[in-house]
């Protein structure tokens, strides 16, 4: 049993005002002037409701680096942004490249109960780049996965990417490609250009991307198979995506939030906050790739939070760790840097951070937006407010986020994941409570 | 001045004023005490985290004849290869007492970092940071230039019109860096020569013309000064030039490159030298080099520097 809810006074994402019924994981009801016996109400008027929000593209570090984030504390910190699904990135300790380690993931994501959590899979053993990963056993394993990344290396072996495109195939799996051409990266550090030439930091350049993007979408079209781009970072690959768009390739896309705000001047004082990989670019790529994001061209938005240390990033920049962290922040900066430059409707973010990627990683029970009969993932968000974001804002366990100390709009008031609330009245639903609610639903008939 | 990190914080008025007071402290090597007590019961740590004797020795020798207490701490071999962190090293060297702390680091921006991080109090010189900065010794050629160019005369003055070819390995020199932007605070012109695989894809944030042609610059800019940068041994294991020979040939200077210069030019090279590569026994050896002056106005300069920064005399007093 768990509690219903009775979600008052929501304005939907085409503006309409409605109350929701939540019982037993689903929508049950939705109208005006609803009520029900027993149910926790919970006062909506003027927040929007937006569908469960679907992260694409997370490190959650668990198995392996607890020290930074583990399954449930990153699960919390995805609920805090509104999320109810996340795709856990292979590059934990071990590699999720077998069945046991997806599986493990899985079920830790289901016991802390706070998001849908997706292994991916690895492509390779070990992210070594040589040998296919058990891509098949992971597929037919209890956590049934469909997204295979390599993310943090490329798969720049061409034979290897073709071998692993035409793989997946066969269950309808996705390879998503951290493009970055090695040998053209070599020790790279930021963005190549003036700045990087100033600063005496070794280049990343765009073309390391954009090359291995060109290849890839090619190779796709030859083996007919499905591929996405991780964090796409610079216009030239956003003139890549669109030119296979428009030859029928299946290719998505995604772009994180701080591509989409921060660009590279911040790297100008060596604070390895704003260490990130693929890194950040100049103002002109930001506007390419919020211009790709509003008509399409890329698809999604994914946060790649990357938890750290604070020993990993208050050094030295060479020897700083690369990411930031992302879950919580993610909702608000697309609020600022797509929705009040009137580049996307409340529509289309629902579609970038939920339906869009639920489909692409296949990821079920997530993204079919709040409908009646519906699985009762959701969140309810405060699009009025401004805050200076601060660690207080922050629900996982590493604070290494570029936007501390930044005005933000909006804030996640509530979110539900299969019916229970994670987060009511701005803060995270306790984790004993979550849990329950968790076990409940697995023990219910 | 708190800190000493980069030339391009220094404007004209402080980098001038920073050479006239290493002119001060060059008088003193002519006493028959070499010796001042400025820094008397200060101590100023030279932290190296890569080998460089001759900067360390030349840091050394200016904090000794200022009398201040020298701690060498190479960092290799110590606590630090068993994986300490600058944080903690830092902070243990200013529990023992350090004002001061002398900075070599491999990773661009490491001075920048520790001056901005709060983890100690003391000044920090920036003794060469990766790929970025060598500020000490872009303060030393600009301090021989000017020597060179207005003699017994060189307080209060600059350099300007100066021309100046700065020849190699640009991407990855901390001296170039340095001296672009403090020759052009000082009112020089610099012209960068090399091959482009030896340049940043963009020079635009450097201040400075860009050749490829070492005998057509020569001819062009017509220089005062001819910088030649030491060629690293790692370059040539990965593929920025074809071989040394091709190298020596095209941007080395040797004899008859040398007797193309303006008969007025001078050569410099930071040392240590690759004769035979970037330079040839002819300009090396001529009394137009001036490498030994530049390891002498080393000391000077880092006189200068120490005694700025430990001190209260700083910029905005002046």
């Amino acid at each position: 049993m768990t509690t219903t809810h009775l979600v008052r006074g929501a304005e939907t994402v085409d503006g309409t005002r409605t109350d929701l019924v939540l019982r037993d994981g689903v929508v049950a009801e939705a109208g005006t002037g609803l009520s029900a016996a027993g149910a926790t109400v919970v006062d909506a008027d003027g927040l929007l409701v937006l569908p469960g929000l679907v992260d694409l593209h997370t490190h959650l570090r668990e198995p392996g680096g607890e020290g930074s984030e583990t399954v449930l504390t990153g699960s919390r910190a995805a609920a805090a942004g509104g999320f109810t699904a996340v795709n856990a990135m292979a590059n934990s300790s071990p590699v999720a490249d077998t069945a046991g380690v997806v599986e493990q993931v899985q079920a830790l994501g289901e016991r802390a109960g706070y998001v849908t959590v997706r292994p991916i899979g690895a492509v390779s053993q070990g992210l070594e780049g040589t040998h296919l990963s058990e891509i098949g056993a992971m597929a037919r394993s209890r956590a049934a996965v469909r997204v295979f990344s390599d993310d943090g290396h490329c798969v720049a072996d061409p034979l290897l990417m073709r071998r692993a495109l035409e793989y997946v195939k066969g269950f309808g799996g996705v390879v998503a490609q951290h493009a970055q051409e090695p040998r053209l990266t070599v020790g790279a550090q930021m963005h190549e250009g003036a700045l990087s030439a100033e600063l005496g930091l070794a280049g990343w350049p765009a073309v390391a991307e954009e090359a291995i993007i060109a290849r890839d979408v090619l190779l796709a079209d030859h083996v007919g198979a499905r591929l996405h781009v991780c964090h796409v970072s610079t216009a030239g690959s956003v003139e890549v995506i669109r030119w296979a768009k428009s030859r029928g390739i299946d290719v998505t896309a995604e772009v994180t939030p701080h591509h989409l705000l921060l660009t590279e001047d911040l790297v100008a004082g060596y604070d390895a906050t704003y260490k990130v990989n693929p890194p950040l670019r100049r103002q002109e790529d930001v506007e390419a790739l919020r211009a790709a994001l509003a008509d399409g061209t890329i698809d999604v938005v994914a946060t790649d939070h990357a938890p750290h240390t604070s020993e990993a990033k208050h050094c030295e920049w060479g020897n700083a760790a690369n990411g930031m962290v992302g879950l919580e922040s993610a909702l608000p900066v697309v609020h600022a840097t797509m929705v009040e430059t009137g580049l996307l409707g409340w529509a289309d973010v629902a579609r970038v951070l939920s339906s869009a990627p639920a489909r692409i990683g296949r990821v079920p029970g997530q993204g079919h937006g709040v409908v009646v009969g519906g699985p009762a993932e959701l969140t309810l968000y405060d699009r009025s407010v401004t805050r200076t974001f601060s660690t207080d804002d922050l629900a996982g366990r590493s604070t290494n986020s570029p936007y501390l100390g930044r005005t933000l709009p909006g804030r996640v008031v509530a979110t539900f994941h299969r019916g229970w609330a994670t987060v009511l009245d701005g803060a995270v639903v306790d984790e004993d409570v979550v849990a329950r609610s968790a076990r409940a639903a697995a023990e219910a008939p | 001045m708190r800190h000493l990190l980069s030339t391009a914080d220094l404007d004209h008025g402080a980098a001038v004023h920073l050479l006239d007071v290493a002119e001060d402290m060059s008088d003193v090597a002519t006493r028959e005490v070499r010796k001042l007590p400025t820094l008397r019961g200060r101590t100023v740590v030279n932290l190296f985290y890569e080998d460089s004797t001759r900067t360390r020795i030349s840091f050394e020798a200016a904090a000794k004849r200022l009398s201040a207490d020298v701690i060498n701490f190479a960092a290799k071999g110590s606590s630090v290869s068993k994986g300490e962190s600058l944080k903690d090293t830092v902070q243990t060297l200013a529990a023992m007492g350090a004002d001061g702390i002398v900075l070599r680091h491999p990773a661009s921006g490491a001075a920048k970092v520790l001056a901005d991080s709060g983890w100690v109090d003391a000044s920090v010189v920036n003794a060469g940071d990766g790929t970025h900065e060598h500020p000490t010794q872009a303060l030393l050629d600009a301090f021989t230039m000017r020597r060179r160019v207005h003699g017994a005369a060189s307080r209060g003055r600059d350099l300007d019109g100066l021309r100046v070819l700065v020849v190699g390995d640009v991407l990855h020199s901390r001296v170039a860096r340095s001296n672009a932007w403090l020759l052009r605070t000082l009112g020089a012109s610099v012209t960068v020569v090399a091959p482009p695989t030896l340049l940043p894809v963009d020079v635009s944030r450097l201040g400075v013309d860009v050749a490829y042609d070492l005998d057509e610059a020569i001819a062009d800019v017509r220089p005062d000064v001819v910088m030649m940068l030491r060629i690293q041994q790692e370059r040539m294991h990965e593929a920025f030039f074809p071989n040394a020979r091709e190298y020596a040939r095209v941007w080395g200077l040797g004899s008859a490159r040398f007797r193309a210069l303006p008969e007025t030019a001078i050569v410099m090279h930071p040392g240590p030298m690759n004769r035979g590569l970037e330079i040839g026994d002819e300009a090396a050896d001529s009394p137009r080099s001036t490498v030994r002056d530049q390891v002498a106005h080393g000391v000077s300069v880092r006189m200068a520097v120490l005694y700025l920064t430990l001190t209260g005399d700083r910029e905005d007093a002046r």
